[in-house]
């Protein structure tokens, strides 16, 4: 590449992520949580961009990879940086323009493209949790008031799909208006980004934009929060406003459409996820639906809300291994839950049911407690 | 004067700054051909005094009867050229500027073009000047007092000042004692004066002083009027206690059956007081108040059988009839010295303040090692049997201030300096303590400051590179996560305590005196003063000036510098005891005004009223401007419908022709 076209490129880099803006105050690493665990230095990076001739050798350092999109980090940042937009900048110029990609992370993107979800799962499949279930389906063009949005995880893997199945049950007992895709439905691709392939997300940005926007919707409602995000972010033409389920449950719970009636006498701890947490700025509904569970204690970690502990779920993360051999993230929440002797840790995402379950196991906490989605936990206790 | 219009132009080359782009020659030869004009000639620099002389010479000898400068702004010379008319007899209204500079030479490159333009400008100017009007300054009475609103140390400083001059004073305070903010304050950097010890004299001097009336306890509620001339009403708030009975003993605060119940305001919440206090011992006035919103008789109408109060006090200066009073006077100046609020650190929940107790504020902190503080002085966490003395202690600065995410981008000036103060407190009170500051920069820019930064440091005080990103717990200890970003070392600091050096924020009651005197804000939401550099404690409304922290974060020194500043601007005018008001002010006709109060509203200065006005027998609605208010600015006159509001030297009769010609050309 001759150094003009470079540094245009570097030029272009540096207005993106507003390079310039930052002074080194090192808050974005000081609360970066992987930093316990791996090399990883969120800050250098910003710094370091600046480099010519580095953005190419920055794209090879392994530790972009460890950065989770917890968004601590964008949070924090005095000056209105997202540090973590810098490392996925970085993964984009090795996926994209260099191609140097682990099998793992091209299986997904293959996956999101071919099949429309990461987990090389048919589309043909995507509805197949609803057999026997009474949902109702949106038709496109149709005035719906909840347009619901289901997560390629949930819609898939078994250990999560209950979350789908439960939530039709309580909109149906609700009695509110709301609509399902069903098979049309494709990846949000909110982990596309994180994996660095942004043509691919600008691509899926386009056509989902294109379904959902088809849709008479009051507003699209998530199950997971990462989709939720991906919306809100990446999403800048949808007409519908975009809710958590944890936002709508709450609703209907104060507008006493749902009551939970049924006792469940155990010892809650919530664990917020950065997706709804940190990147969202949702943290009270949640704990407004456990509080209202008869016969529950509920207990608080000493890091929650916007102090709380990344699980390590996200930002790729389900793909891409680190090396480090300490403690995980998902580990130590496990360890504090288990110190404040919970017998359930309550999440609100997918991915955190699936890094934190195996963590329980990985800490032989078994015995004392289990991971359980809200809509997992509610499910049932609904009358 | 023959009245026939006999015209000089002047054209400046201003150095190099107009001549380099504007052919100077040619603008001064088609002057020559612009009808009416008399003399036209070009100089240097126009402004200096041999320039001036060109001007004064050909008004005396040449009759010259109006005058266009074609220079620079009239933002910069104007009143200069003014001063010129006037020194050689002329009326000063009777200059143009026909500004080449700002809006011609600087912005072009072409010297052809810019050429053709000045020489546009310069016509439009003489098509003006043919029509302008002779004005003439009036002049008001300055009533020889002033209000000044807030006695923290800006406030008593202006105060003084000005009393000591001679003139009246109503000094208001909001709260039952003057001293503001220093009054909290332990010792004050650089020097470590004991901040209580050269702030008391000062608040005694400036209650007893014959030319002050102090308004404690008290609220501006309503200025009106103009420079020179402002009515204002004041709410004095009832205390419940007869100052001139209460002697200032105390009884009945002890006796009170809320003593020890309700937190101290002054002890930044962490000391108790009762229902019927004292802020705190070097109050003044030395008058005990009642606190309406929680005393037992005045919430509930019962306080036991009687009031403990009332029972304890032998001077009988309880009164619980006692009804607020509204004081009622004229000042000609008003200085704005309302002060801060310290920034809630509740708004940035990563460092766990609301959920740690050793979590504090550095406004806490100055509580904590002072010696009226609640635990008198010791460093201590907890209290009685539990109480211990805290060993790692981390600072943490820059909280609420340079952070976009809770939106203020400004630096907070006095919290680097107040944490090295801080610092060596602790290093002075607990031995053996490990303290560290973590910082992104240090600004010790004052007088004295970097040597009080080396002298601390230097005690064994660690500063390192990094703001903190988050607080959580682990066992007992605080745990504070940052990097030290100078190794680029995350690290995980286990301490006992943390204090996050808070900035300084706008009042969050500042909308009151804003709507009260129309004061504008600047970006960062304090008052904002006329000019940052030129007019740093003047508003933009005549007569009104600020001092302290209610313009800006400033440390005492500055804060009384500023003070002082606000003092003499005031006095100023409280001395020459007449002031001058715009000539270039709006006018109505009030036969084809309509009545219909657009320029009320538009009027940023609230110089127009809607008047009922006789119109050959019937009564209508128009527009009256008045003139003590009037800045000149225009805004009515652009909004009229009608065009009965005008403003004079700006006539429609006078700028349509200006225009005009630039048509012809
Ligand atoms: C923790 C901390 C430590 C500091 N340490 C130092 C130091 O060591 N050295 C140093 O030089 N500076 C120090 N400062 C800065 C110092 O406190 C300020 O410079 C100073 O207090 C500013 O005085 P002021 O009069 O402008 O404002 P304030 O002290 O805030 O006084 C304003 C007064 O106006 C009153 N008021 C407000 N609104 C109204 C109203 N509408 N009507 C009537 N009255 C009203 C208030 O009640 C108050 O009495 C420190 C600041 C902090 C926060
Ligand atoms: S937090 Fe923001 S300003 Fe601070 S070092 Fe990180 S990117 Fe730079
Ligand atoms: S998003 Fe989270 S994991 Fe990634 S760099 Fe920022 S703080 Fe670290
Ligand atoms: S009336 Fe009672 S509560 Fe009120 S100040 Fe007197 S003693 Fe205290
Ligand atoms: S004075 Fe120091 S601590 Fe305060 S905001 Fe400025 S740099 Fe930060």
């Amino acid at each position: 590449m001759n150094t003009e076209l470079m540094n245009e490129e570097l030029q272009d880099f540096i207005q993106k992520y507003d390079l310039y803006g930052c002074i080194q105050c090192g808050r974005c690493t000081g609360g970066c949580p992987v930093t316990v665990r791996t090399n990883l230095n969120v800050r250098r990076f910003v710094n370091d961009s600046l480099n010519k001739d580095m953005l190419d050798d920055l794209a090879k350092l392994p530790e972009i990879w460890d950065c989770t999109a917890c968004n601590t980090c964008a949070v924090r940042c005095p000056k209105g940086l997202k540090p973590l937009e810098v490392l996925m900048g970085l993964r984009s110029i090795l996926v994209v323009e260099q191609g140097t990609v682990q099998s793992t992370v091209r299986d997904a993107l293959e996956s999101v493209f071919l099949e429309g979800n990461p987990w090389s799962k048919s589309r043909a499949m995507r509805s197949d949790w609803m057999e026997g279930l009474d949902v109702k389906i949106a038709e496109p063009g149709e005035k719906v008031e909840n347009l619901i949005f289901v997560c390629c995880t949930i819609a898939y893997d078994p250990r999560v799909q209950m979350q789908a199945k439960n939530l039709v049950k309580l909109l149906n007992k609700a009695g509110v208006d709301y609509g399902f895709i069903g098979e049309g439905e494709a990846c949000c691709s909110s982990e596309v980004h994180h994996l660095g392939e942004d043509d691919l997300l600008e691509e899926m940005v386009e056509s989902n934009t294109e379904l959902l926007n088809e849709y008479d919707a009051a507003r699209i409602v998530t199950i997971s929060p990462h989709c939720l995000s991906a919306f809100k972010n990446q999403y800048p033409d949808l007409k519908a406003g975009v809710i958590h389920y944890t936002q709508l449950i709450a609703e209907l719970l104060k507008e006493e459409k749902l009551t939970i009636s049924k006792e469940f006498p155990q010892k809650i701890v919530y664990h917020d996820p950065c997706f709804l947490g940190k990147q969202n700025g949702v943290y009270d509904e949640p704990r407004a639906i456990l509080g209202q569970i008869p016969g529950a204690e509920i207990v608080e970690f000493d890091r929650r809300r916007e102090r709380s502990l990344c699980c390590e779920g996200g930002g790729g993360k389900m793909w891409v291994e680190s090396d480090s051999k300490k403690e995980r993230l998902a580990e130590t929440r496990a360890k504090d839950a288990g110190e404040l002797g919970a017998s359930i840790l309550a999440v609100a995402c997918p991915f955190c049911v699936l890094t934190l379950d195996d963590a329980v196991k990985a800490k032989g906490l078994e015995e004392q407690m289990r991971v359980a989605e809200i809509l997992e936990i509610i499910g049932d206790l609904v009358e | 004067m023959n009245n026939k219009p006999k015209i000089g132009v002047y054209v400046c080359h201003c150095g190099v700054n107009i001549s380099k782009t504007v052919d100077i020659d040619a603008v001064v030869e088609f002057a020559s051909r612009m009808p009416n004009v008399k003399v036209v000639r070009d100089y240097a620099y126009m402004c200096s005094d041999p320039g001036q002389l060109l001007i004064r010479e050909d008004i005396e000898k040449e009759g010259l009867n109006r005058v266009v400068v074609a220079s620079c702004s009239p933002r910069m010379h104007e009143s200069t050229f003014r001063k010129t008319l006037a020194a050689a007899g002329l009326n000063s209204y009777y200059l143009e500027m026909a500004n080449i500079r700002e809006q011609c030479s600087w912005v072009h490159e072409d010297k052809e073009e810019a050429t053709a333009k000045a020489k546009k400008i310069v016509y439009a100017a003489v098509a003006k000047a043919r029509l302008l009007e002779p004005l003439y300054e009036k002049e008001v009475d300055v009533e020889p007092a002033t209000l000044v609103i807030g006695a923290g140390i800006a406030g008593i400083q202006a105060a003084l000042d000005i009393a000591n001059a001679g003139f009246k004073v109503y000094l208001v305070e909001k709260t039952p004692s003057v001293g503001g903010r220093m009054s909290q304050l332990d010792k004050t950097f650089p020097t470590l004066d004991c901040s209580a010890c050269i702030l008391t004299p000062k608040m005694v001097d400036v209650a007893n002083h014959p030319n002050v009336e102090l308004l404690a306890y008290s609220q501006v509620e309503d200025i009106t009027g103009y420079v020179g001339n402002f009515d204002v009403k004041v709410r004095k708030k009832a205390r419940y206690v007869d100052v001139n009975k209460c002697t200032g003993c105390g009884v009945c605060s002890e006796e009170c059956r809320l003593k020890n119940r309700i937190p101290s305001e002054f002890n930044m919440e962490m000391g108790k007081r009762a229902a019927i206090y004292l802020p705190f011992p070097q109050a003044v006035p030395a008058k005990y108040t009642i606190d309406p919103e929680r005393c037992l008789f005045l919430t509930r109408g019962k306080c036991g059988k009687s009031p403990k109060c009332v029972d304890a006090c032998s001077a009988g200066a309880i009164n619980f009839e006692q009804e607020d009073e509204i004081a009622e006077f004229k000042v000609g100046t008003v200085i704005v010295a309302t002060g801060f609020d310290v920034f809630d650190a509740a708004r940035k929940p990563e460092y766990g303040y609301s959920d740690y107790p050793n979590v504090v504020t550095g406004l806490e902190f100055e509580r904590l090692v002072s010696a009226s503080g609640p635990t008198g002085g010791a460093v201590v966490l907890g209290e009685g049997e539990d109480a211990v003395v805290p060993k790692d202690i981390a600072f943490i600065k820059c909280v609420g201030s340079r952070d976009a995410s809770v939106g203020n981008e400004y630096c907070s000036r006095v919290c680097c300096m107040y944490t090295a103060k801080l610092a060596h407190l602790v290093m002075e009170k607990v031995p053996g303590a490990n303290v560290r500051i973590y910082y992104m920069d240090v600004r010790a820019f004052g007088k004295g400051f970097e040597e009080f930064y080396d002298r601390v440091r230097r005690e064994g005080i660690r500063y390192i590179r990094g703001n903190p990103s988050e607080i959580f717990k682990r066992g007992e200890k605080l745990v504070v996560k940052v990097e030290d970003t100078l190794t680029a070392t995350p690290l995980e600091d286990e301490v006992d305590m943390v204090v996050l050096a808070v900035g300084l924020e706008p009042r969050k009651d500042a909308r009151e005196i804003i709507d009260i005197l129309r004061l504008s804000q600047s970006g960062d939401r304090f008052y904002l003063e006329a000019h940052p550099k030129l007019a740093p404690v003047d508003t933009a409304t005549d007569g009104v000036f600020l001092a302290g922290c209610a313009q800006g974060p400033k440390d005492i020194p500055d804060t009384v510098a500023q003070a002082k500043g606000a003092a003499s601007s005031a006095l100023v005018l409280l001395a020459s005891g007449k002031v001058k008001i715009q000539a270039q002010i709006s006018v109505v006709d009030q036969s084809t005004c309509r009545g219909c109060g657009y320029c009320v509203e538009i009027c940023p200065y609230g110089a127009i009223d809607l008047v009922t006005v006789n119109r050959m027998g019937n009564l209508a609605q128009a527009a009256e401007v008045n003139e003590a208010l009037c800045k000149g600015c225009g805004a009515c006159a652009a909004a009229c419908f009608s065009g009965s509001i005008q403003q004079k030297s700006f006539m429609d009769r006078q700028i349509l022709p200006q225009i005009a010609v630039l048509g012809v050309m």
